[in-house]
This record gives C-alpha cells, sequence and structure tokens, in this order.
C-alpha cells in the first residue's frame, strides 16, 4: 500500500477530482496548504508600498491506494493537474504500513 | 391656516433635522467598517468596540457639558425645552416669531432635534481618531482621550466657529464653514495626529533602512461598505447642515448640496484612482475608497454655492491630494493605518480654502485665521492630553500584545475565533 501525496494548483482540484473518481478512487483528503517551490512567490502592492507573498496558496491532496494502482493514480493526478506552467506541483509516494476502516476494524487493502 | 402653515415649517424642519441625523449618525458604522477592512484580522474586535464605544462616550459627554460649552444649551441639556413646557403658550410664542421671520433663512425646529443633530457630528470628529491610531494604541487611553475630545476640545472650538463665540474674549473668528470640513473633519485629524506623533507607527511598518512595508488590510470587502456607508451619511452631515427645509429657496440649496456632495465624492474616487494608477501601475482600491472619501471632506465647507462642475473639480483635487498625502506622510514615518490624518486633515484644509472658489463672503484671511485656531487648539490641547495619558497608564501596547493583536490582550476576543486552535469546531 502507498500513501500518494500530490500538491497542486487550486484551480485544479475539480479535474483532479474527476480524474480520480474516473479510475475508481473511493476517497481523498484534500487541505488548503501554503508554500513555495521555484516558482517562489510574487509581489503585491497595497497603498502605494510593495511586498512580496513568499508562499503561494496551494491544494494537498492525499490518497491511500493498493499497490496495483500506484501508476495508474500517478497518471490520472500529473495529466489533470498538468497546466505546462511553472508551479503545477508535485506528486510524492510513501510506504503506508497499515490501514484500519474505523467503523469495521477491516485492515489492509480491505480499509482502502 | 396661517398658524398650519408655520405648524408645518416647524414640523418639517424637525423632521428634516432628525432624520438628517439618523443619517450622520449611520455614519459611525461607516467609520467602523471602513477600520475593521483596513486593520489586521488580529485587530478587529478591538477597533470595532472602539468604534462603537467612542460613540457612546460622544452621546454621553455631548448631552452633559459639550452642548453647554458648543451652544449654551444647558448642563445635562437643561435649556432643551421638555415635552410638559412646550404648551400652548410656548408654541403660540413660537407661531408668533415664525410670523415675523416669515420664511426667513432661519430654521424654526424643536430644540431636541438641533441637539440630536449635533451629538452625531461629535462622534464624527472622533471616529477619525480611531482609525488614525488603530492596531497598538490601548482601549482604555483611547477612550479616556474620547471623554475629553468630545465634552472640551471640541465642543470648544465649534462654539467659536458655528455659534459664533470670541476666542477666550481675544478675538472673534470670520471663518466659513458650512458642515465642517475644518471644525469635525480637520479637528478630527489634528486629535488623530497629536496621537500618533506620541504613539509611534506600527511594529514593522518601517524598515531600518527607511524602507516602507505594506501592512495590508485584512478586509476589502468591509472597507468598501463603510466607504459606501460614509458616503450615504454624508448626504445628512452636508444637506443637513442647511439646517432647514421649508421654503423655495431652501429646499433649491438642499437639493444642490445633495448634487454636489455626490458630485465631489465621484469626483475624488476617479481622481484618486487615475493618480495612483499613474503612480504604481495597478489600481488601487484603498486608494480610490479614500479618494471617496476625500471629495466628500473637500465639498463639506462649502456644499451649497459651487456649480456640480466646480463641485466635481473640488473633489478631484481632494482625491488627487488624498494619494500624494498618504505617501508623504509614510515618509516621514507617520503611520496611520486608514489614511485618516490625510483624508480629513490634509483635505479638510483643502476644503477649508475651496470656499473662496464660490462663496463671495468668503476671505482668505478669515479662513486661514480659522483654520489656523481650529488646529493649533485641538492639537496642541490633544497633544497635552495624549502626553498626560502616556505619562499616567502609557497609551501604547507591548510589544508582545502588539504581535500577538490587540483583540487577545485588550478584548480577549478574536473577531473570527473558528479560525484560532482551540476555537469551536
Amino acid at each position: 500500500m502507498k500513501l500518494i501525496t500530490a500538491i497542486v494548483k487550486p484551480f485544479k482540484l475539480d479535474d483532479v477530482r474527476e480524474a480520480l473518481s474516473d479510475i475508481g478512487v473511493q476517497g481523498i483528503t484534500v487541505t488548503e496548504v501554503k508554500g513555495f517551490g521555484r516558482q517562489k512567490g510574487h509581489t503585491e502592492l497595497y497603498r502605494g508600498a510593495e511586498y512580496v507573498v513568499d508562499f503561494l496558496p496551494k491544494v494537498k491532496i492525499e490518497i491511500a491506494v493498493a499497490d496495483g494502482v500506484v501508476d495508474q493514480t500517478i497518471e490520472a493526478i500529473t495529466k489533470a493537474a498538468n497546466t505546462g506552467k511553472i508551479g503545477d506541483g508535485k506528486v510524492f509516494v510513501s510506504p503506508m504500513e497499515q490501514v484500519i476502516r474505523i467503523r469495521t476494524g477491516e485492515t489492509g487493502e480491505d480499509a482502502i | 391656516m396661517e398658524n398650519n402653515i408655520f405648524e408645518l415649517q416647524y414640523a418639517m424642519d424637525t423632521f428634516y433635522f432628525l432624520v438628517c441625523g439618523a443619517l450622520v449618525m449611520w455614519m459611525a458604522a461607516g467609520f467602523a467598517m471602513l477600520e475593521a477592512g483596513l486593520v489586521r484580522a488580529k485587530n478587529t474586535t478591538e477597533i470595532l468596540l472602539k468604534n462603537v464605544s467612542l460613540y457612546a462616550v460622544a452621546s454621553m459627554m455631548y448631552l452633559i457639558v459639550g452642548y453647554h460649552l458648543m451652544y449654551d444649551g444647558g448642563l445635562f441639556l437643561s435649556g432643551i425645552t421638555t415635552v410638559a413646557e412646550m404648551d400652548d403658550t410656548a408654541v403660540a410664542a413660537i407661531l408668533d416669531a415664525s410670523k415675523e421671520a416669515g420664511f426667513g433663512d432661519m430654521g424654526e425646529y424643536a430644540g431636541a432635534s438641533d441637539f440630536f443633530f449635533q451629538v452625531v457630528f461629535v462622534a464624527t470628529a472622533m471616529s477619525i481618531v480611531s482609525g488614525a491610531v488603530a492596531e497598538r494604541m490601548k482601549l482604555w487611553a483611547f477612550l479616556a482621550f474620547a471623554v475629553v475630545m468630545t465634552g472640551f476640545i471640541y465642543p470648544m472650538e465649534g462654539s467659536w466657529t458655528w455659534n459664533g463665540d470670541s476666542v477666550f474674549g481675544l478675538y472673534s473668528l470670520n471663518y466659513s464653514d458650512y458642515a465642517g470640513s475644518g471644525i469635525v473633519h480637520m479637528a478630527g485629524a489634528a486629535a488623530a495626529l497629536a496621537g500618533v506623533l506620541l504613539l509611534g507607527p506600527r511594529k514593522g511598518k518601517y524598515g531600518a533602512d527607511g524602507s516602507i512595508r505594506a501592512i495590508p488590510g485584512a478586509n476589502l470587502p468591509l472597507a468598501t461598505l463603510g466607504t459606501f456607508i460614509l458616503w450615504l451619511g454624508w448626504f445628512g452631515f452636508n444637506g443637513g447642515s442647511t439646517l432647514k427645509l421649508g421654503g423655495i429657496g431652501v429646499a433649491n440649496e438642499v437639493a444642490n448640496v445633495f448634487l454636489n456632495t455626490n458630485a465631489a465624492a465621484a469626483g475624488g474616487l476617479i481622481a484618486a484612482l487615475i493618480v495612483a494608477r499613474l503612480l504604481f501601475g495597478k489600481a488601487d482600491l484603498t486608494m480610490a475608497l479614500n479618494g471617496a472619501l476625500a471629495g466628500l471632506v473637500a465639498i463639506t465647507a462649502e456644499p451649497a454655492d459651487p456649480s456640480p462642475l466646480l463641485a466635481t473639480i473640488i473633489g478631484a483635487i481632494g482625491g488627487a491630494i488624498v494619494v500624494f498625502s498618504i505617501l508623504g506622510l509614510d515618509k516621514v514615518k507617520i503611520d496611520d493605518p486608514v489614511g485618516a490624518i490625510s483624508v480629513h486633515g490634509v483635505v479638510g484644509l483643502w476644503g477649508i480654502f475651496a470656499v473662496l472658489l464660490s462663496d463671495a463672503d468668503a476671505t482668505f484671511v478669515g479662513q486661514l485665521v480659522g483654520a489656523a485656531t481650529i488646529f493649533v487648539w485641538v492639537f496642541g490641547v490633544s497633544l497635552i492630553v495624549w502626553g498626560i495619558l502616556k505619562a499616567v497608564m502609557g497609551i501604547r501596547v507591548t510589544e508582545e500584545q502588539e504581535y500577538e493583536g490587540v483583540d487577545q490582550s485588550e478584548c480577549g476576543m478574536e473577531a473570527y475565533p473558528e479560525f484560532l486552535p482551540g476555537g469551536s469546531s
């Protein structure tokens, strides 16, 4: 089992969610986050004074998947979230030791 | 029949006064929203509390002593006719006076309506102060100052100007200020300037290298709503200052005041928007909002006489001045989060002299002496009062409190508690 964590542009969230639904992903967790990468921040203007916004808003998506669908999931995310411009985000894949469904007590891939 | 007409005129003028007063009261909401929008979220509860409390303090102090100092209305309004005192004899006396005056310039209206209209102006002057000292002043020091400002400082200069009293028996003013560009707005700004000078800028506003840092306001929709509310309330502020509605000539004057007030605000907004766009390369909403208010302040000293075109130009010049004034005050490190000193003070001064463009009776020297008297009095006494408060109780919160926000340190209550860890879910 893997935990896939994707950071994407906020306006791409709906596309990503649809793409994941299409391949049968049953649940995701979404968080509004801020950060910076190569895109860095940008400057804004308030009453004549410029200021730098260091951290840009992004959306973090977390998905628990069975080993068999990892590649498919990554492809769905990268396709849906790609704009070709800087700041499209990243996908992290990490191993996941255990999953437990709280209601039934099921564990492992049954709980995903 | 003739009596009925005079009774009707009295009723109409009183009603007009009361409605205009209610409109000006609503400006307190405008200031509250404007200031809540332009401070950071962590200082929202405190700025709202300051605005609503200063309104109550102004109402109390003007009732107790302010109206007496300004218009000889008696302590605790003892000079105002009560319902029981308005018997047949008193009514007959008013009717006789009305017949003698005819439909003259002076309005005949209930004494209580005059107080109500005047008291909301005091609150306006005090509202100007709260924005300039926002985000770093102690709540109770501010309210203590409000007591002195609304009970003493403002009523004194008001008595020299609108009531025509001599200045401490030394000299009398020949000063023309229809609704108070100087008497209300510049006075409020002068008190604010004195406070800001003793208070210092917000932490982080100016870098050690002399750089000016932006501290963006938390809620621009609220700031915009506040500006619209002020714009609406200003029709009462300037329109009511005609002091009368009954009569064709006066009704026309009132209509021109409304027209010119609106035109000046529109001119001010457009000018500020364009000047800010030329200077910064972007359309700056908060400068545009300040521009509308600057237009309103500029036309307040003489909203009746100018032609619509002249009123627009007076407002537009105010709107242009305000942008440069805000930038200029930042250069000398006078930190004013909402631009109150620029909008009400610098543009108020422009409004005082703009009277000369359309009012043949006003003189340059008269306006100059009036403006200087108001400024020296309000600024000087305010500086002393702020200084005493600073020595006795301190006027500024600690650095740590300022960092955490005065909502926590002064009120113990965040404006948006659900965004906080530990807030309700």
